[in-house]
């Protein structure tokens, strides 16, 4: 800490900035908004003043360096929670725990389960495929409004519903993969973009089918063998379904044949193609089974909320999916849960703090680029 | 066994290949050599169908290949050793071999697996190592390994000898050889005109698109233009 003591001393003319700063404002903002300003800029000197002498590098290295051997310790509960009889534990943890929780909790937690099959999802195109999708939610959205269309004009089902809109959103991906994954890298990931924004302009619009900005609402909740599911609880336990049966499948998938080609395409497409690896037909397929699973979300989500509209199924959401895959590893099943969980928990912690979240995002990605590129569970290698 | 046949190329308005034919016979090791910018990987890249052709035809074993895509050309026996290696780095020497035999049906995969190991004991002893920590002579050798692996008929080796120590690259090229002699039909580039010469059966030199030159191996070497403007004398 000398050193940022030294580095005050040295650039202590600097505060005469956000001092003068301060002054030149006040006539316009009043004294309290000058006052913040002016704080807020001697904040950003001291901050630069600190980069420059490496205390903030120093500083997040310890901080780092301690959650990779946290990492160690956690690959091992991992580990310990993947041998069969933790796993059964931890899963009956995850079944009783919410009886005991208020409705708030067992909703924060459906939608985390919600988020996990999502990312899990997407990490088969990012992660396994390695094609940067930019515009996930477009499948999500189709599914959702599939279920919510169909259910409420023609009185389709929950469950007919589900398998529908995975259908739909599969045929979607196949129409839109057919044409597009012949482009590699950043086309691929602009293509998705402009797709995403599309499909949230047509369900905008397009008023007589999707009803506008004002959605659908009144959308049949699914029932079971004749009892309706409508607590939070009835939801938590269907989406913890989804996760496991997700989660399951996941790991079965990457530990295929199939997924073995996936990993060869992301570490060197040219090189997969030499081994015989038809790279479309593969990538065409990762991108079909993430859109079919962002579809039955999409289903779960209009059943549970009884309501859509576009307002759900911002650029924002492809870009916060995407982060709970970067963040927690691409390519690592507990990673991109863990990813998902922390960044549905944590904005519920910081409520307080909602109007910043964005930047703590930002710089959360920024940090972690820096420092764990591979994510805070990705081990650089899969598992 | 592979015969190019008056075969053209072009990326975009720039044409690399213009009437090149060639003829690789059963159990031959065959270079094709010339200087950067020849065409000589764009040749090998039409072979395995990652490049389409403007003009011309590609049959191997009597049958037109020029046009099927390239997972289907390499399950019918020929086998690309990519320039610059190409291995997986993130994944072990055994995990790389393994993808080789992607396309095979995986019983045979022990037997194929102590086949390589027999020819290269390096990467046997390297099995659990991470590709991308190998020295460039040993990624040389997984790739080439690697190749093997989908058991082909016909191997296009795309310069082996590319930045590795000459030691390695005699070494290299004596493993080509033996390969060779097992019954293995090689079709070689090379910058390193020389060496691959010297272990070929037949060259043919290509410059600017074109082939300019073809003949014997022996007749190549002692030819005066190619010794002036390939062979550094």
């Amino acid at each position: 800490m000398s050193s940022l003591r030294q580095a005050i001393k040295r650039h202590g003319s600097f505060f005469l900035v956000p001092l003068w700063a301060g002054i030149l404002c006040a006539p316009f903002t009043g004294i309290a908004a000058a006052t913040r300003i002016a704080l807020v800029l001697a904040a950003g000197v001291l901050l630069a003043a600190a980069l420059r002498t490496g205390t903030i590098t120093r500083l997040a290295h310890t901080l780092f360096s301690g959650s990779a051997r946290m990492q160690g310790a956690g690959r091992r509960l991992v580990a310990l929670l993947a041998a069969p009889p933790s796993a059964f534990l931890f899963l009956a943890a995850l079944c009783v725990i919410p009886l005991f929780q208020n409705d708030y909790y067992r909703d924060v937690l459906t939608l985390t389960g919600m988020y996990v099959v999502l990312a899990l999802g997407l990490n088969l195109v990012v992660g396994q495929a390695g094609l940067l999708n930019l515009g996930y939610v477009a499948f999500y959205a189709v599914g959702a409004y599939t279920y919510a269309i169909s259910s409420t004009r023609f009185g389709l089902p929950f469950w007919p519903g589900m398998a529908a809109g995975a259908a739909v959103a599969a045929l979607a991906a196949l129409l839109i993969g057919l044409s597009t994954l012949k482009l590699r890298g950043d086309y691929f990931a602009i293509v998705t973009l402009g797709l995403g924004e599309i499909t949230r302009i047509v369900l905008n619009n397009w008023d007589s089918v999707t009803g506008g900005p004002n959605g659908i609402s009144r959308i049949p909740r699914p029932s079971l063998a004749g009892y309706v599911l409508k607590t939070p609880l009835d939801f938590y336990y269907l989406i913890l379904l989804m996760v496991v049966i997700t989660v399951f499948a996941m790991r079965r998938i990457i530990a295929s044949r199939i997924g073995r080609a996936w990993i060869a395409i992301r570490e060197d497409e040219v090189a997969a193609e030499a081994m015989g690896i038809n790279t479309f037909k593969l990538k065409l397929l990762a991108f079909v089974i993430a859109s079919a699973l962002a579809g039955c979300v999409g289903v779960f989500f209009a059943a549970k909320m009884a309501f859509v509209s576009p307002e759900s199924f911002t650029f924002f959401e492809s870009v916060l999916i995407l982060c709970m895959v970067v963040l927690g590893g691409m390519g690592s099943i507990p990673g991109i849960i863990l990813g998902a969980v922390l960044l549905v928990m944590l904005p519920e912690i910081f409520r307080d703090f909602q109007d910043y979240r964005m930047i703590g995002f930002g710089i959360a990605l920024v940090l972690m680029m820096i420092f764990r590129p591979q994510g805070l569970m990705g081990a650089g290698k899969r598992q | 066994m592979l015969k190019l046949t008056n075969i053209a190329v072009s990326y975009g308005m720039i044409s690399a290949l213009k009437d090149v034919s060639i003829t690789v016979g059963q159990g031959e090791i065959v270079a094709l050599i010339g200087a950067n910018g020849a065409g000589k990987s764009t040749t090998l890249m039409s072979i395995s169908g990652v490049t389409d052709l403007v003009a011309g035809t590609i049959s191997y074993r009597e049958r037109v290949i020029s046009g099927l895509p390239p997972h289907i050309i390499v399950s019918q026996g020929i086998s690309q050793v990519p320039e610059g290696r190409r291995i997986f780095p993130r994944m072990t020497v055994l995990e790389n071999l393994e993808m080789g035999a992607f396309l095979g049906n995986g019983k045979d995969l022990q037997i194929d697996l102590d086949r390589v190991f027999g020819l290269f004991p390096v990467l046997a002893e390297r099995r659990r190592q991470l590709g991308g920590t190998l020295s460039g002579g040993e990624q040389q050798m997984l790739a080439i390994a690697r190749a093997l692996m989908s058991r082909p008929a016909l191997l296009l080796l795309d310069e082996p000898s590319l930045g590795l120590a000459p030691i390695i690259v005699s070494r290299i090229f004596k493993i080509i050889e033996e390969i060779n002699q097992q019954g293995m039909t090689v079709l070689l580039v090379e910058q390193n005109a020389k060496a691959a010469l010297r272990l070929a059966h037949r060259g043919y030199v290509m410059e600017t698109g074109r082939i300019v030159l073809e003949g014997r191996a022996v007749d190549l070497e002692s030819d005066p233009a190619i010794k002036k403007a390939y062979l550094g004398e």
